[in-house]
């Protein structure tokens, strides 16, 4: 699992069964501090998350496909959370209530 | 899952026993401000796409899950097409459409 920031909506009319009817979101991952690390991806939603916030994402199949509910689903990258707040060496590294 | 641009096609006549018909497509992966991010990868294309065209592929072992067989060595499975992916203030992918 990994945080992430919500950059950006991916619209796709074509696309496997299994993802009919979830919404997809652009995801750049971050540390505890904000700063992007790693690659952007593109997450299913399952936490009613929106642009500009921060979330947490598993990116793992197994997990994916017991959260969809199909042992044979092509799925990986999940929004699963929103994140409150993040406390990294002690202090508060990230506030969901105090976001600019 | 990842965002990508299809920028050609492979031929492979001679393949491994159950990827037979399953087309094959070259990708760029792209990140949040549609700029390259990392390297090419070949996928194959389990919804209908074509070079220019803007997509999102998942890899590991859920690409083969995406194929029609499902035990076959696969490694990155286009699984959408994208119409519209929207981030940062932009639409991305639509550097061709601007230029016309």
């Amino acid at each position: 699992m990994f945080l992430a920031q919500v950059v950006g909506t991916v619209v796709s009319p074509v696309q496997i069964p299994i993802l009919e009817r979830q919404t997809l979101l652009l995801l750049r991952p971050v540390g505890p501090d904000g700063k992007a690390s790693g690659k952007t991806r593109i997450g299913i939603d399952r936490a009613q998350a929106g642009v500009g916030d921060r979330v947490l994402v598993i990116d793992e199949g197994n997990s994916g496909r017991q959260i969809l509910g199909d042992p044979k689903g092509a799925v990986k990258t999940i929004v699963v959370g929103i994140v409150d707040y993040v406390e990294a060496h002690g202090k508060l590294a990230y506030d969901a209530q105090r976001r600019e | 899952m990842y965002l990508a641009r299809v920028i050609g096609r492979l031929v492979a006549t001679r393949r491994y026993a159950g990827l037979e018909g399953v087309p094959l497509q070259i990708l760029q992966p792209l990140d949040e401000y549609g700029a390259d991010m990392g390297d090419t990868l070949v996928a194959t294309a389990v919804v209908s796409t074509g070079p220019g065209d803007l997509v999102h592929f998942v890899d590991g072992r859920e690409g083969a899950l995406a194929c029609p067989v499902t035990f076959v060595p696969v490694d990155a499975a286009i699984i959408g097409y994208v119409e519209q992916c929207y981030a940062n203030g932009k639409f991305i992918g639509r550097e061709l459409e601007a230029k016309r």
